[in-house]
């Protein structure tokens, strides 16, 4: 919310040049009920969508992105002045192409990219939420974005498409709205959070909170960042996002403006300054306490939970097609996690497609230039296209 | 000739066959079902609800792109996740013979689908005794592409070996078909002629 302060009607404009931006308040009339049991009577969602609905609200797709996204898929991005995360996925002509399908991004519960999270005013206090903010879960995340898709009166999904966390609030939508997701498309995500995926975000968690700045989680009171200890948290992570081979493809032992070891703990490694910069830029754009509240959610984040641990019984009876997609060099949620989804679609009978693509460069590559799926999103929702005779303007596509 | 007749017409000639025993609107699994022709087929001709497995990336990729529903597995693992019972068809095709363990692939084919079709290159077909019997090596022709060292059939057998194995599991043979060279039916008048003279034994089996 205090970036937006910062934007000018210029730079609004240009955000709406592709595609539209909106926050919407809602929670006054219904609140929005958490898993925790506590409940939030007045928040903001913001989102950003492209392309046009058609006349029976049938193309509507929704991307729901990672755990540091945003609602900024494509276009100008004005919290870090980028272009959007998955310009290669989504426009016009793209696999997602908005020629076809209208396409709306949200803002997730708890983030800090125009959508409640603990950085914003909470209503009641007039102070900001800090850690006074509920802990959330992905389900939560998941109603918060149902309430925003009833407040536009768009009820069924065409798809549900999203990388990493993204991958796993559309498993959640699945679940939890089976008759509003038509098609859910999870690209490197997973079921539930493991012991190793909790113990990295913990690392994360601890090394904000140990920075003195973090003071208790009051630091906006104080007008205090706790950047040095963000700035480690996501280094950790980014180490995650990345596969082995690709670290060593791209720095290897390489030294950083020198040509021989200094012997002291300046960045003499090239991985080292790339984690530092990493780690630096993040903190400008990144709220610490979202990041707490939204690993937080993932690491709560196990579909099986309340089926005795079976998986297959979450989606029993689903109608949903899903496309499950794996990366073979990601190991922060390898293949082993997107087979064992599709073998649980499996068991229940659901229309279920699941390929492992062959890449070198770990769980990032949801967002690099990948033909295989490209060709898979753009071939899968055709084929749903074509089935359901979902048109745009009348006509077929 | 339309879109439809057209692609239809790509499918291979053996595959066709196996499309033929299939009736329309059935459920399919497709055991090993490379680019998803097969399935593709069945799908457009047939209105069949299908699935697939695959082990290849090329093929997965290409079948999902084609809006088939195929998993990237192995099939003798894949296939044990699926329920009882949950198909009308599973079609083997061409794969039996590059299973570890055919016998209990049989099983598990019988276990998920009503019926099975199974196809696989016999090992007794009379160019392959002359290469084995005369010759006195490995064969390699149209239907045994790779040579020995490079196979991935590690399970050859016989149109009377596949009778036999049936026989054993207590597994009735519904429908006995041989294929020519060319992937055409050809007359099955007995076990020892088909044997002889076919490159391909072709099954429908069922649960006795």
């Amino acid at each position: 919310m205090i970036m937006l302060f910062f934007m000018t009607k210029d730079t609004i404009d240009k955000i709406d040049a592709d595609g539209y931006a909106e926050v919407v308040t809602l929670g006054q009339n219904r609140p929005l009920l958490l898993d925790s049991g506590e409940q939030i009577t007045s928040f903001d969602m913001a989102y950003k969508s492209w392309g046009k609905l058609n006349s029976d609200k049938s193309n509507v797709v929704l991307i729901c992105h990672a755990l540091t996204g945003d609602q900024y898929v494509r276009g100008l991005n004005p919290i870090t002045g980028k272009r959007g995360w998955w310009e290669n996925m989504v426009g016009s002509g793209k696999p997602v192409d908005t020629d076809a399908y209208y396409v709306i991004c949200i803002n997730a519960l708890g983030s800090c990219a125009g959508t409640t999270g603990p950085a914003s005013i909470n209503s009641i206090t007039g102070k900001t939420y800090g850690i006074d903010f509920p802990v959330i879960t992905i389900g939560d995340m998941v109603r918060a974005q149902a309430m925003l898709l009833d407040h536009l009166e768009i009820d069924q999904l065409f798809s549900i498409i999203g990388g990493s966390m993204g991958g796993m609030q559309a498993l959640q939508w699945a679940v939890d709205y089976p008759d509003r997701a038509k098609t859910v498309i999870s690209i490197a995500a997973t079921w539930r959070h493991s012991a190793q995926n909790i113990a990295f975000h913990e690392v994360g968690r601890q090394a904000i909170m140990a920075d003195p700045n973090w003071a208790s989680g009051r630091y906006l009171d104080h007008d205090q960042r706790p950047q040095s200890g963000l700035a480690v948290a996501r280094m950790a992570a980014h180490i995650t996002y990345m596969s082995e081979t690709g670290l060593t493809n791209r720095f290897g032992r390489a030294l950083q403006d020198r040509d021989k070891l200094a012997f002291g703990f300046d960045a003499d490694f090239q991985i080292e300054s790339y984690l530092r910069h990493q780690g630096l830029s993040f903190v400008d754009r990144f709220d610490a306490n979202s990041y707490l509240y939204i690993t937080r959610a993932m690491d709560y984040y196990d579909l099986a939970a309340g089926h005795d641990g079976i998986l297959a019984e979450a989606f029993r009876g689903t109608k949903t097609r899903f496309c499950i997609l794996s990366f073979t060099s990601d190991w922060l949620y390898p293949t082993s996690e997107s087979r064992h989804i599709s073998r649980a679609l499996n068991a229940v009978g659901a229309r279920v497609s699941f390929a492992d693509i062959e890449m070198s460069k770990g769980h990032d590559s949801f967002l690099l230039d990948c033909p295989e799926m490209f060709n898979i999103v753009r071939g899968f929702l055709k084929s749903e296209m074509t089935a359901t005779g979902v048109s745009i303007s009348g006509v077929s596509i | 000739m339309t879109e439809q007749e057209s692609r239809a017409s790509d499918i291979r000639v053996d595959l066709l066959e196996i499309a033929r025993l299939i009736e329309p609107g059935a459920t399919v699994l497709d055991v090993g079902c490379g680019d998803g022709s097969l399935l593709d087929y069945l799908v457009r001709q047939k209105q069949v609800d299908g699935r697939g497995i695959e082990l290849s990336s090329e093929g997965v990729n290409q079948s999902i792109a084609k809006g088939l529903s195929v998993i990237q597995g192995n099939a003798e693992e894949d296939i044990t996740f699926f329920p009882d019972d949950c198909f009308d068809y599973v079609i083997l095709s061409q794969t039996l013979q590059a299973m570890r363990r055919p016998d209990k692939m049989l099983e598990q084919l019988l276990r998920v689908g009503r019926k099975a079709i199974v196809s696989f290159p016999n090992f007794a077909h009379w160019k392959v005794r002359v290469s084995l019997g005369l010759r006195g090596s490995m064969p390699v022709n149209n239907t045994l592409e790779h040579p020995w060292y490079s196979t991935p059939n590690i399970h050859f057998c016989t149109i009377r070996d596949f009778v036999n194995l049936c026989g054993q599991q207590n597994i009735h043979l519904e429908q006995s078909m041989a294929i020519n060279a060319r992937g055409y039916r050809m007359p099955f008048h007995n076990l020892f002629l088909a044997n002889f003279l076919a490159t391909q034994g072709m099954y429908v089996i069922t649960r006795k």
